[in-house]
């Protein structure tokens, strides 16, 4: 018999698919889509929600774990479960559905049924990813998640949708392909698909030293193509400026808020710990591609002239925060790289501190992660909003709108403070968690990185509020303004009741996430404490 | 007497397609519709797929054949042939109930047709089957002798003739290059049955053996690699594929390919084990060459049909995989011939509903080039969703039939530890997936639109999409019985190999 636990795990990654059969089949007129979809979508928001209330923190277990044998040829099972990782990951994913969903139910107007079914699809496929724990099963829902945003880019997208969306494609399953031959080389070394029991069983543990780190790295590789594609990590990313600029404003929440993250959680649910000798060996890397793009990101933000590249540049540069504390946990995880990190330093630093810096590292990257979903999904939105107005992303044109939207001006005030690490919004502990952490461990490539941070700080209030918001207002520069459903208007107008609805979760989240951190964290850090408690064993 | 019931679907093939071949010899009236003949064909072809699913059935659920029957020395009935001797025809069923209204459209001489379809069937059938190189021969050209008839039916239609021509033209060439070859062989080992040949090579000095038998499997190659369209010989399957009545296209491209390389891999597995070792480089080598050449080729097409031609090419590439990795070796799970199974079957489902819908297009449209498909989604959506699911399970996405295919000849090559096969594997699934995704692409996102009048779909053309649409789904989503299935068959085929 199955628990609530269970139960409510496995309604909340199937609701989505039956809201797609639901508005598919049985919804006549649009109106009903979008309502049904928007109160589909409550299930698996309300279920995960409760979902984390009931999770015990201290224990860090798994949580309402569902297997059943699906392949057993293959051994491969339908295996689902939460921990302290993925819990918020999937709260994230639900709570940016649902408002996606509400957001889209004014904004999109064409098209609507198959725009709905394809957001159901997608949700149920982010879903499905942070819940597997069986690699094919894995692999399923990571490559499903394409199609659906493929559409949602190419059909509802902008200008050069075409093209951005098929490069966004053709990108990631490049990447996932290269992961399929990883899992693949995995299973052949263990015997199973559990993901798990994969980790359990140390693949290639028995080998030779020479051969135990060439398969071991070769299979880290393809899982790093596959995951760096998604993150995306410098030098993969040039898929993401495209495919966020074009997407429809929704599509972009969550392509930002929760595609992006997929990646970020493959190296902390598979590569650490299934490879941890390999992932030490090949840290480096990891870091460089963090550490390059925070710096990289934050300068390409500050040349863009379109707004919505320019936030799409800044995902590039936040995701390199999680990239780089996964890489500088990584550098630590065999206890040889524990002590070679430790011995570089005077004694005054033990290896015991290093261990709880690399707990840190990983706190701060999957706090990142949750923070970067909310407050980019923020930025897409409010960017959506103004390029509703004004048909125009152009930095150029906008200028002194303070005064003219002064409700418009405060979100977007608090949501940028909070991406650009403001204390007392969400982004601050995320950076500092992670930049503590990697002080410790890579000084000098944390140093690197934090030219980023002061870049941010550039793009952010230079480019952002000072060209679109502050100096006055200018009526010559931008014409034609319309309001939100498309009238003529005669300047810029102020937000609405139902844009106000969509983004007051996420700005409450920034301030409750930003005072109080310590609930959330208690997750990733029972997951981080057990990911490095069982690569090196207790500190 | 008990051997000939296992021959239960090549005698009622025989004798359906030799009933049709008289009727339309005797009849005096030439004008009717042609509608009886196909249904004859259609029915010829259900009795065979029964016979052939109780054979399946029989071997695989009831255990009743542990060891391959030879019947008259010259075929063997194995799993390998039961599981793959009931989708080829289940496959030409299909294209019978699609493609009777195309053929009689286009042709009075319909008895003839269809007699032939019935009868290359057959060749299929035998050839899957052969044990012996002279009935393989004989087989392989009963199969091309009616296709290259097939082929340029339409012969007042100049494409269809340069079809025909073309592939007679090269198809003579490679089957003689074949049994060149065959000779060869028999001149060195005596023998021309497969496992007398294996137990020759292991009874003597394969270096002594080499100098004849290298050559020697490099000319029967050539023949069975034209038929599996394999680099360098697959230069007629394009313009053939284009020109050819689309019914003939499908079968060309899944079917009779099926049969190329499933000959190939039981030519090689059962009697050049000995000498396997040797091949490595050389059928990687084909392999990479083949999928690069179709994909570069598939990648400038303008025209749909030609690009699934081009793209079936690329398969054959990954197909190849498969076979590599058994000449490395077999002790495995993985061992290569269940991923060719699995493939080849994955594979043919799906390129039968691609090429349908071309067909529906065709027919409708009068046109196969891209433009052709602009906007498709807004004239047929049930249409453009199929052709979607199809092109996703070509490029290999999950939960399509065709994910398991790449996943099993990668995982092949993967355990052999040919990284390097295995990432030429995932450039060109990368390119492929270009081309595919091209045309989803036009189907949805039109950029101007089009208001062209909606496409209706004929109701056997739909409920055959229906049923192929439902198999990839089927076979992407649960796979285990086929999984278990292959694999039992490529164990016991592997086990007559060593």
């Amino acid at each position: 018999m199955a628990n609530a636990s269970q139960m409510a795990l496995f309604a909340t990654l199937f609701m989505p698919l039956v809201a797609g059969i639901w508005v598919l089949v049985f919804s006549r007129t649009d109106r009903a889509i979008r309502w049904s979809s928007i109160l589909f979508s409550l299930v698996p928001l309300v279920l995960s929600a409760w979902l984390m209330l009931t999770y015990d923190r201290d224990a860090g277990e798994l949580y309402g774990e569902i297997s059943a044998p699906w392949i057993p040829m293959l051994n491969s099972n339908f295996r689902i479960a939460v921990d302290g990782l993925s819990l918020p990951l999937i709260f994230l994913t639900t709570l940016l559905s649902t408002l996606s969903l509400y957001y889209s139910a004014r904004t999109i107007r064409t098209r609507v049924r198959e725009y709905f079914v394809m957001f159901h699809l997608l949700e149920l496929s982010m879903l499905g990813v942070f819940m597997a724990l069986d690699y094919v099963l894995f692999y399923l829902f990571w490559e499903v998640s394409l199609v659906p945003m493929y559409l949602l880019i190419g059909i509802w997208g902008g200008q050069n949708r075409s093209y951005a969306s098929i490069k966004f494609f053709i990108y990631t399953l490049v990447g996932s392909v290269a992961m399929l031959l990883a899992i693949l080389l995995t299973y052949l070394a263990t015997g199973t698909f559990d993901i798990l029991m994969a980790a359990e069983a140390q693949p290639f543990m028995q080998l030779d030293d020479h051969n135990r780190l060439l398969l071991g790295s070769l299979a880290f590789w393809g899982f790093f193509l596959g995951f760096a594609f998604k993150v995306p990590s410098f030098p993969f990313h040039t898929w993401l400026p495209d495919a966020h600029t074009e997407a429809p404003t929704a599509g972009s929440v969550i392509l930002a808020g929760v595609l992006l993250k997929l990646g970020a959680y493959g190296f902390l649910r598979i590569v650490l710990p299934t490879f941890p000798e390999a992932s030490q060996h090949w840290a480096w890397a990891v870091i460089a591609v963090g550490a390059v793009a925070i710096v990289y990101g934050a300068f390409v933000c500050v040349a863009q002239s379109d707004l919505k590249r320019l936030i799409a540049y800044s995902s590039v540069s936040h995701m390199g925060y999680v990239m780089l504390g996964i890489g500088a946990a990584s550098l630590v995880l065999t206890p040889d790289g524990l002590d070679a990190v430790a011995g570089k330093f005077s004694d005054a630093v033990t290896s015991g501190q290093i261990y709880d810096s690399a707990v840190m590292a990983l706190n701060g990257a999957t706090l990142q992660m949750f923070n970067h979903g909310i407050i980019t999904g923020a930025l897409f939105l409010l960017v959506g909003i103004i390029y509703e107005r004004a048909h125009t992303r152009d930095l150029s044109k906008f200028g002194g709108l303070s005064a003219k939207t002064p409700y418009f001006y405060g979100i977007m005030l608090v949501t940028a403070f909070a991406s650009l690490g403001l204390p007392g919004l969400a982004g601050f502990w995320a950076e500092f968690f992670t930049f503590r952490g990697a002080f410790a461990i890579v000084p000098i490539w944390a140093a690197f990185g934090t030219i980023g941070i002061v870049m941010t700080a550039v793009y952010i209030l230079w480019r952002i509020i000072q060209n679109v918001f502050l100096g006055e207002y200018d009526g010559t520069k931008l014409d034609h303004w319309t309001d939100v459903d498309g009238r003529p208007a005669d300047g810029p107008t102020d937000m609405v009741f139902f844009e106000k609805l969509t983004l007051w979760p996420l700005v409450i989240g920034m301030f409750v996430i930003g005072i109080y951190p310590t609930w959330l964290l208690s997750f990733f850090n029972t997951a981080s404490v057990r990911l490095i408690t069982f690569i090196i064993g207790p500190s | 007497m008990e051997q000939f019931s296992l021959l239960a679907p090549e005698i009622l093939l025989f004798t359906g397609g030799l009933v049709i071949f008289l009727i339309d010899v005797f009849a005096r009236d030439r004008t009717d519709s042609g509608r009886g003949y196909a249904t004859l064909a259609l029915f010829t072809l259900s009795a065979a797929f029964v016979a052939s699913l109780f054979q399946t059935y029989a071997f695989f659920e009831l255990e009743v054949a542990q060891k391959p029957v030879a019947v008259l020395n010259m075929l063997e009935i194995d799993l390998f042939a039961a599981l793959l001797k009931a989708p080829i025809i289940l496959v030409m069923i299909l294209i019978t109930m699609a493609g009777s209204t195309y053929m009689n459209k286009r042709t009075e001489r319909r008895g003839e047709f269809w007699s032939f379809f019935v009868w290359v069937t057959l060749a299929m059938s035998v050839a899957l089957s052969a044990s012996n190189l002279i009935m393989l021969y004989v087989a392989i050209e009963f199969l091309s002798i009616t296709s290259y008839l097939l082929a340029g039916f339409l012969r007042d239609n100049q494409r269809s003739a340069e079809a025909g021509l073309k592939y007679f033209l090269y198809g003579a060439v490679a089957s003689a290059a074949m049994l060149y070859g065959m000779t060869f062989v028999y001149g060195a080992t005596g023998t021309l049955d497969l496992k007398e040949i294996a137990a020759h090579i292991a009874a003597n000095d394969p270096s002594v053996l080499a100098p004849a038998l290298l050559p020697a499997t490099m000319f029967v190659m050539v023949g069975l690699g034209f038929k599996a369209t394999l680099a360098p010989f697959f230069q007629w399957a394009p313009d053939t594929y284009d020109g050819a009545p689309t019914p003939v296209t499908i079968y060309l491209s899944t079917a009779s390919k099926a049969i190329g390389l499933a000959v190939t891999a039981r030519v090689f597995v059962v009697s050049m084990n000995a000498l396997l070792v040797d091949w490595v480089p050389i059928m990687a080598g084909l392999s990479i060459l083949t999928m690069t050449m179709g994909n570069l080729m598939a990648l400038r097409q303008q025209d749909v049909k030609r690009m699934l031609a081009y793209s079936s090419v690329a398969h054959a590439g990954y197909l190849l995989i498969g076979i590599t990795a058994v000449a490395a070796g077999t002790e495995s799970f993985m061992d290569g011939i269940n991923g060719l199974l699995i493939y080849l079957i994955a594979y043919m489902f799906t390129n039968v509903g691609a090429f349908l819908v071309v067909m529906v297009l065709e027919e409708r449209a009068g046109r196969t080039d891209i433009g052709a498909f602009e906007g498709l989604y807004r004239r047929a959506p049930a249409l453009a969703v199929m052709l979607t699911v199809f092109l996703l399970s070509l490029a290999g996405i999950p939960a399509t039939a065709g994910f398991w295919g790449k996943f099993f000849v990668f995982g092949a090559a993967v355990q052999r530890q040919y990284f390097w096969l295995a990432g030429a594997g995932v450039v060109n699934a990368g390119i492929a997936a270009w081309y595919y995704v091209n045309v989803v692409r036009v189907m949805y996102f039109g950029e101007r639109e089009t208001d062209a009048e909606p496409v209706s779909v004929p109701i056997g053309m739909g409920a055959v999409l229906v049923v192929c649409t439902l198999v990839v789904f089927w076979i992407g989503l649960y796979p285990d019985p086929l999984i278990e299935w292959a694999t039992t068959a490529s164990e016991q085929l592997l086990s007559v190999g060593s």
